[in-house]
């Protein structure tokens, strides 16, 4: 069984100006043990899901879905109090400013064991125990000593394999990661990413990678969502999708990668996410899309099926060239 | 941290010095001196006046009084009142325990009320109740304290009888000899009945009165301090680890939310002793306040330099307090620098 099923998942903001969709039909499953990646630019939506998920997003925010459930247990219509027994312990979440995740004004170890306090009501003297337990299994070294610095007198990185220490603190099935090594140096980069892969190896827990770098999707994840401007473009396996992309955003995402660059200017995308304001009426990618027609701009895609990674798109590649023949699977999933 | 309390004390040198001169200036520039005013309007002798100016040293030039006065002070002599030729020290410290106990009744009012009103506020914001509080510290603010303290006068204690009208405490049924200075503790020792709830009693209404403006500003700033720290990314962190609404906000936000008021709490000793004066005034509360005021109508120029000199070093004392205090709460203080 699928520990997380998202399907259909929408978030709309309200905002002085209307309704604001900042996540548009996201569908996504995440099965125990697999790390699953959600890449794309910023503004594409990839926090807000899981932020939902996680029932984190302000009042303001609305949640509709076909299907959110966690566990076999439906996240839509859960109480307040029910989802403050899940999240924090069955499903944990880091973020990406490890440095202001953490709560200044406390110790490093009265973070952690406040998790272990609330959900295994833990004593004291097992928070204790138990706390030092987990700084070594984030590799931190001198862990007794840790315990009682605070925030600010650890680095960056050393703030983040806290953050993890406090996620994992009572062993979640699902790790959120958002961004965790985005704001780190690139040689941190690396140990957080090689920390959480192993973690979920020792822990048998699944986990959402969020990132917009696909240098990491590739190194870390057995499956990948594209998303861009809300919406989700592609879904597939990472082999599938870096040996043969179906969404043009995906190729041209894959194509400015420096491993792959063949000339010597690096390739880019051109223009930028469109905003609430300038959303085009057809594919949302059709003016930055190279291969894009006069459908593409009239008319909306809709997903093809699984073969095409689901690819939102009109005119989907294979082998990098766009198929005009096939007609979108449509109703396909 | 110690060369940066050493470095502050420093810096509070010349508002001593422009102190001791504002001060002497200022009591000087009001009309009438000591002599004048005791002798009345039947008038005196010229002899017998240049004798009492002798006596009182005001025949003296200007600027031998003023050495004479810094000269005091640096020794800790702050002279002896004309009026009761008590040592003016002593006169303050008999009185100042009534006008803290006073202040701390209202500075404790105000944040009771004010901390979880602003942080309430801050969540609920845009709610009735956010809007009234808000509105209500508008008028609480700009209150006259005089006027508010007449108002509540007339009506709690005139209208409904609820509270005495001025006071320490029921003068007829009770005679402590101060211990501490501090009624409500000199009361609890006694074995007087009735006499903690007295004291009790005389204190509420003042405490009102003057705490309403700290109450005010302390609201505010809690509610504009918590808005600020309940967008921060610990708050969410606090959220995710499924810490109840309670927890969140009183303990992770709150923390957080309070290193400004806590400033702000400072930074209104000041405002709180002058609102002090004005309070202990209606109420016939028998601290320094009043005791400043009858100064003035007396021209005891001893007992007001020395006076004023003496809060003015309490309110700079306090606020370099406050500083050191910082580190308490906030811990990147206490290691920064």
């Amino acid at each position: 069984m699928n520990l997380l099923e998202i399907e259909n998942l929408s978030v709309d903001f309200e905002t002085r100006s209307g309704l604001f969709r900042a996540v548009d039909r996201v569908s996504l499953t995440v099965a125990p043990r697999e790390i699953v990646s959600i890449v794309g630019e910023s503004g594409s939506g990839k926090s807000v899901a899981m932020l939902a998920v996680m029932g984190l997003l302000p009042k303001t925010a609305r949640i509709t879905a076909d299907r959110l459930t966690f566990g076999g247990e439906n996240l839509l219509g859960i109480t307040p109090a029910a989802r403050r027994k899940l999240i924090g312990k069955d499903i944990a979440m880091i973020f990406q400013e490890p440095m202001s995740s953490l709560n200044p004004c406390f110790t490093v170890g009265f973070q952690i064991g406040e998790a272990l306090q609330t959900h295994l009501g833990l004593g004291r003297a097992a928070r204790h125990t138990r706390s030092i337990e987990l700084l070594e299994q984030v590799g931190i070294p001198e862990p007794e000593t840790r315990l009682r610095a605070f925030p600010h007198q650890l680095s960056g990185g050393m703030s983040q394999r806290v953050m993890i220490a406090m996620a994992i603190a009572c062993s979640p099935k699902l790790l959120i990661a958002d961004e965790p090594s985005t704001a780190l140096d690139v040689t941190i980069q690396a140990q957080i990413l090689d920390l959480l892969v192993r973690l979920r190896d020792e822990k048998d827990m699944g986990l959402v990678l969020i990132t917009h770098d696909m240098g990491v999707v590739a190194e870390t994840a057995e499956r990948v969502v594209v998303q861009y401007a809300g919406q989700q473009v592609e879904l597939a396996e990472t082999v599938d999708l870096f040996r043969d992309p179906h969404h043009p955003y995906t190729a041209a995402l894959l194509a400015a990668l420096p491993e792959r660059a063949t000339e010597k200017r690096l390739p880019s995308i051109p223009g930028v996410v469109p905003g609430q304001w300038d959303r085009p009426v057809g594919c949302l990618f059709s003016p930055r899309c190279g291969f894009a027609v006069d459908r593409c701009r009239r008319e909306a895609p809709k997903p093809c099926g699984p073969d095409l990674g689901r690819a939102l798109c009109h005119f989907p590649l294979v082998g990098g060239e766009p198929r005009r023949d096939l007609e979108p699977a449509g109703a396909a999933r | 941290m110690f060369r940066y309390l050493l470095r502050r004390a420093a810096l509070t040198l010349p508002t001593f010095v422009a102190l001791m001169f504002v001060t002497f200036v200022a009591i000087r520039l009001v009309p009438g001196d000591p002599v004048e005013v005791r002798t009345g309007e039947r008038g005196i002798s010229p002899e017998r006046l240049a004798q009492f100016r002798h006596e009182l040293g005001l025949d003296q030039p200007i600027w031998k009084q003023f050495l004479d006065y810094v000269w005091g002070i640096l020794h800790g002599d702050f002279g002896t009142s004309l009026v009761t030729n008590e040592k003016v020290l002593t006169e303050f410290a008999t009185l100042f325990p009534a006008t803290i106990e006073l202040s701390l009744a209202a500075m404790i009012f105000a944040v009771a009320i004010g901390v979880p009103a602003g942080t309430i506020a801050a969540v609920k914001r845009g709610s009735p109740f956010d809007h009234t509080v808000m509105g209500a510290s508008v008028i609480g603010f700009s209150m006259p304290i005089f006027w508010w303290g007449l108002l509540l006068i007339m009506l709690v204690s005139e209208r409904w009888g609820l509270t005495p009208v001025s006071g320490r405490i029921d003068l007829i049924k009770f005679y402590l000899e101060p211990t501490t200075g501090f009624l409500l503790i000199d009361s609890l020792m006694s074995d007087q009945e009735g006499a903690f709830v007295s004291a009790l009693h005389h204190l509420v209404l003042p405490t009102i009165v003057l705490g309403t403006i700290p109450l005010a500003v302390i609201a505010r700033i809690t509610r504009s301090s918590m808005l600020e720290v309940l967008n921060e990314d610990y708050v969410r962190t606090a959220r995710a680890k499924g810490l109840s609404p309670m927890r969140v906000i009183g303990l992770h936000a709150l923390r957080n939310a309070l290193i400004p008021v806590i400033t702000s709490i400072g930074l209104q000793i000041g405002t709180l002793l002058a609102g002090a004066v004005l309070t202990e005034t209606i109420f016939s509360w028998p601290g320094v306040g009043k005791w400043l005021i009858e100064g003035i109508g007396r021209r005891d120029y001893p007992a007001l330099q020395g006076g004023i000199m003496l809060i003015s070093s309490i309110v700079i004392i306090v606020n370099l307090s406050v500083d050191v205090l910082y580190g308490a709460i906030n811990p990147r203080l206490r290691h920064g620098r």
